[in-house]
């Protein structure tokens, strides 16, 4: 792995030009879940900017609405008041520049790990076959996954498959990289591993990452700002940055204090939301 | 090869078993005969052309009726799983109706069709259709969203999604709906043939009951072991490929 200077990662990250057209732009946002009995206030007027090349976080127990937040951003979700803005266009639908990784296995069984990487590779006019060959090659590799391009899905593990995804979802070259607790079902081991990974994709790439956790460790190893979100209804409560240099390791002492904070306001929320 | 000999040396054992019980005088061999007269029946039948002709006649009726079923039943299955106001209905009927048994169609067909190939065809494709939609119907509410998500976000959309995601994710219970059509529809066209005697084609079923007719048990005995073997090939040819492939890529037993 090629450790990269952190200054450098922070020009890219903090530039002048950058912050004034932010890269995605969330307007007053709010949810509502109805069912025949109840309805449920999912979120409620949630507004964020985030800067090209951000990294960053939502945390907060669950049902806070960070999964919905997300598939807001995505567009797979109409929010019932307010706006998602990506670089300056209004969200209505979900789209090639906002992909995905799911927490949930979302490969397709009926197609090998090369066929995964190339299915979003195929929706691209704009790139040649070979082009897009090289693209699924390079990307495999780049999650290390190269000598498994033509295995089945259910043969791989739950982290390989996760880095398969990760492949998948940056073949097409999106702008913004969502990620919905990708490694929440895998093992400390195997998520210490992404983590390094995640942190050299996003140096070399550059890209926007929005990072759905529950893991307070996981959100300030990876994030450049970690939002807490509070429960019923879904808000944003509280604002961390995390101004630690990269790559970061989640058992450095100061990224272990940022963590304790968050999950010290965390407790403060959840105190506060089981009121009924 | 230890699974060949397994299996031979399992038939071997009762058909010897058999020949062994019809030796023994304890029952009448009009009643019980011989494998090797069963054996000699099946040759004699096979030789002047009538078992042959019987099971192409069989196979021509199968092989139509199940297309209708299939072709309406997997559309009708996947209309039913898209919306509560179909499962409500439509489910309901097909789940209905897939309970009555097959052979309870024959005297509704007889009336509106008499002793033609029209009412063992209308038999055949009612005991087909509704077992082919519900079994569709579940598979089709078993598919993972997350697929139909996950490729929404790449931009698959309209014909693409449906082609590209939702029917190679509905594979393994399209297997499994046809599957399960062939079975009723083999069952139903048995129970047509049985019933619906006619002169337009003298199929397996027509040869179990002409046999009952000239208790001619060697004959009766001889067609069922057809039957037997007609479904154990069709599932070995038609099925056990797709089944193979199933498991190779989803890496579970399915259908």
């Amino acid at each position: 792995m090629t450790l990269l200077d952190p200054t450098e990662v922070n020009t890219r990250n903090h530039g002048p030009d950058i912050k004034a057209s932010p890269k995605l732009v969330v307007e007053n946002v709010s949810k509502w879940f109805r069912t025949p009995r109840a309805s449920v206030h999912a979120l409620d007027n949630i507004s964020m900017r985030v800067a090209a090349s951000e990294v960053v976080c939502l945390v907060g127990p669950s049902g806070c609405g960070k999964s919905t937040l997300l598939d807001i951003i995505a567009g797979l979700t109409k929010p019932d008041a307010g706006r998602v803005l990506a670089d300056g266009q209004l969200v209505t639908g979900p789209g090639r520049q906002r992909l995905m990784v799911f927490q949930e296995p979302s490969l397709f069984p009926w197609l090998d790990v090369f066929g995964n990487v190339m299915f979003g590779l195929k929706l691209c006019p704009e790139l040649s076959g070979s082009e897009r060959r090289e693209i699924a090659h390079r990307l495999l590799a780049l999650v290390g996954l190269e000598k498994f391009e033509r295995v089945h899905v259910h043969e791989l593990s739950g982290g390989m498959k996760q880095r398969v995804a990760l492949a998948r979802a940056l073949a097409p070259d999106p702008q913004v990289l969502l990620m919905d607790e990708p490694f929440g079902a895998l093992d400390a081991t195997t998520r210490e591993h992404l983590y390094d990974d995640i942190q050299r994709i996003w140096s070399t790439s550059g890209k926007t990452i929005i990072f759905v956790t529950h893991n307070m460790r996981e959100a300030a190893c990876l994030g450049d700002c970690v939002l807490l979100m509070s429960a019923a209804p879904g808000r944003i409560v509280q604002s961390f940055d995390i101004p630690l240099p990269r790559p970061r390791s989640i058992y450095n002492v100061e990224l272990v204090a940022h963590a304790a904070r968050i999950a010290d306001a965390l407790r403060g929320t959840v105190g506060q939301g089981v009121s009924e | 090869m230890k699974r060949l000999i397994a299996v031979s040396l399992f038939f071997t054992a009762l058909l010897g078993l058999w020949e062994l019980a019809a030796r023994s005088g304890h029952w009448s061999p009009v009643l019980f005969p011989t494998a090797a007269s069963v054996g000699r029946y099946l040759w004699g039948a096979i030789s002047d052309g009538t078992l042959t002709e019987a099971i192409w006649v069989t196979l021509k009726r199968l092989l139509a009726g199940y297309t209708i079923g299939v072709v309406v039943g997997l559309p009708l299955g996947l209309l039913t799983s898209a919306s509560q106001l179909m499962e409500d209905t439509l489910g309901a009927l097909a789940l209905g109706l897939q309970t009555l048994p097959s052979v309870c169609w024959v005297p509704l067909a007889l009336l509106w069709f008499g002793q033609t190939e029209a009412a063992m065809l209308f038999v055949v494709v009612m005991g087909t259709v509704w077992s082919v939609i519900i079994a569709t119907n579940h598979g089709a509410r078993t598919i993972p969203p997350i697929y139909a998500r996950a490729a929404r976000t790449m931009g698959s959309k309209g014909l693409h999604l449906w082609t590209r995601v939702m029917v190679p994710a509905s594979l393994p219970f399209l297997v499994s709906g046809m599957k399960q059509g062939w079975a009723f529809a083999w069952r139903s066209l048995m129970a047509a043939e049985i019933y619906v005697t006619i002169l337009t084609g003298f199929g397996l079923g027509q040869l179990l009951h002409y046999g009952r007719e000239l208790n001619a048990m060697d004959q009766v005995i001889g067609a069922m072991v057809i039957i037997v073997l007609i479904g154990l090939l069709v599932d070995r040819i038609l099925f056990s490929p797709w089944e193979r492939f199933l498991h190779r890529r989803w890496g579970t037993n399915v259908g």
